[in-house]
């Protein structure tokens, strides 16, 4: 049995856009640049392709900007917009962000940007009001994920982008967790982040929604591609099978019914905590910390049941610090270190009574190994 | 970044971690390690003339500190205090053939738990 939950780490490609992408790899294999007609059709179906996702998202065609993936996009945004606009040094961002936006803004702050972290609340939402007091004359841009790839809460990201437009104030969302997910309305939004692998689309391909009369400059030199914002043959490929998975739907109320389902299961074992908002969540996002064990000890022991997910914990990263998202919710030590996070998809349905089993079992057995042992009247009060 | 990759013995010693549980009639025992950090070691020891009878251990963290302090145990129990005062966590990780190099920090947990709890012996003593 193999039931993968981890698709906010990537996703499987649907079926048809393997089938697409491979038609762009063996037959329509131009480069989009080139003059001759396997050239020119390549850049006929790169345009074609353009279109259908830009009116997928609401936009027109000239305001998306292919890029490799979420990484480029959330750079260029930032990047690109200081480069464009040098006389503003200020930047708003949350200390939830994924990497690719808080290492960014730390190497802008290295060349002599101020850049305000804002806290999230302790159910991993941040606050419109908190993000407006800290705006000033010299902001150039705030920078708001839509939806936490780690606790998948939902930000208020369209009241956070109109009090943006009113300051006159560029207003960026990283867009890749909650992209096909959760509606988002672009009407106040100047640049918005997407990936293709977190939508079933092959990765090494992402766009940039950047709203037409926003200043901004490359961050790469070359051949000037995508109007000159991003140099590098477009990789049709990735760009065919982008616009091929937003014509799928996904199972949406299957898979949160599934996530209810589950929800409700682990519940039931006792020290259990649930991180982030429970209501304003993405559907198919399950963060659960369990009192007094370490997560990758947990997440290595439901490989063996043939369950993949992942971890907040410290010791399953490379990086050895633990989850920035989940200590900044403040939640108790014995928690933080315990977590997992199920990011589900269609594997999801019909196994709950399977998977919600083997984790309260393997749960069960670290709790006999680990010398905290649950107190249940604390546990209560948590 | 990598992936961590574990092999068979620290698997083995994970899955099924030998001298685990707590000990009532322990003749000393300590505690090692930080919450905060993800992993905590508590280790009871029973001592007869100087000789390590008997050894239970139970331990929060990451599989390489479930199975470094399985492993530690064994190679504690039955020695003298003199010979398991110096075993080491580099002991300990090869005796487990080999562990992920960013995990060799985890193996300091088992051999600082049983350095502690030998102090507090000969404090006791
Ligand atoms: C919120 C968020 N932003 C950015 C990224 C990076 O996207 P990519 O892997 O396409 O570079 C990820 C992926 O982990 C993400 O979850």
């Amino acid at each position: 049995m193999e039931i993968y939950l981890d698709n906010a780490a990537t996703t499987k490609v649907y079926d048809s856009v393997a089938k697409e992408v491979k038609e762009f790899f063996l037959v329509e294999y131009g480069n989009a640049s080139s003059q001759h007609p396997i050239g020119i059709n390549a850049r006929n179906k790169l345009e074609e392709a353009r279109k259908k996702i830009a009116d997928y998202v609401g936009a027109e065609p000239s305001e998306i900007i292919f890029t490799s993936g979420g990484t480029e996009s959330d750079n260029l945004a930032l990047r690109g917009l200081a480069k464009a606009n040098p006389e503003k040094k200020h930047i708003i961002t949350s200390v939830i962000e994924h990497p690719a936006i808080i290492e960014t803004c730390k190497d802008l702050e290295k060349q002599g940007y101020k850049v305000d972290y804002v806290n999230a609340s302790k159910d991993g939402i941040v606050s419109v009001e908190d993000v407006i007091n800290k705006t000033s004359e010299d902001t150039l841009v705030v920078s708001i994920m839509h939806v936490n790839n780690e606790i998948g809460t939902i930000q208020p990201i369209e009241e956070i982008a109109k009090s943006c437009k009113e300051k006159n104030i560029y207003f960026h969302t990283d867009a890749v967790q909650g992209f096909t997910k959760v509606d988002l309305d672009l009407t106040d939004v100047d640049l918005m982040s997407v990936s293709g692998h977190k939508v079933h689309a092959p990765k090494g391909i992402g766009f940039l929604y950047i709203k037409k009369g926003t200043k901004i400059a490359a961050i790469m030199t070359g051949g000037g591609q995508e109007c000159n914002l991003r140099s590098g043959t477009e990789n049709v490929p990735g760009i065919i099978g982008l616009a091929a998975a937003l014509e799928e739907k996904e199972n949406v109320e299957g898979i949160r019914e599934s996530r209810d389902k589950i929800i409700v299961m682990l519940k039931e074992i006792p020290g259990t905590r649930f991180n982030g908002s429970l209501e304003s969540r993405v559907y198919n996002n399950i963060n659960v910390s369990f009192y007094g064990i370490e997560g990758e000890s947990l997440m290595l022991m439901l490989n063996g049941e043939g369950i993949f997910v992942s971890t907040g914990s410290a010791c399953a990263s490379t990086k050895l610090s633990e989850s920035h998202v989940l200590n900044a919710l403040g939640i108790d030590v014995l928690y933080v270190h315990g977590s997992l996070r199920l990011t589900l998809g269609s594997d999801a349905i019909g196994n709950e009574d399977y998977i919600a089993q083997k984790i309260k079992k393997k749960v069960e057995r670290l709790r006999e190994i680990s010398p905290f042992k649950l107190n249940l009247k604390e546990v209560k009060d948590e | 970044m990598g992936n961590i990759d574990y092999n068979e013995t620290v698997l083995d010693h994970f899955s099924n971690p030998r001298n685990m549980g707590e000990m009532k009639d322990a003749t000393v025992e300590s505690i090692v390690g930080n919450p905060r950090c993800g992993d905590v070691m508590k280790i009871y020891l029973k001592i007869k003339d100087d000789i390590i009878e008997d050894i239970k251990f139970q331990t929060m963290g990451c599989a390489a500190a479930i199975a470094t302090s399985s492993m530690a145990t064994v190679l504690a129990k039955g020695k003298t205090v003199d010979e398991v005062r110096n075993l080491t966590n580099e002991d300990v990780a090869k005796a487990l053939g080999e562990l992920p190099p960013i995990k060799m920090h985890c193996s300091n947990l088992a051999a600082d738990a049983l350095k502690k709890a030998i102090k507090n012996w000969e404090k006791k003593n």
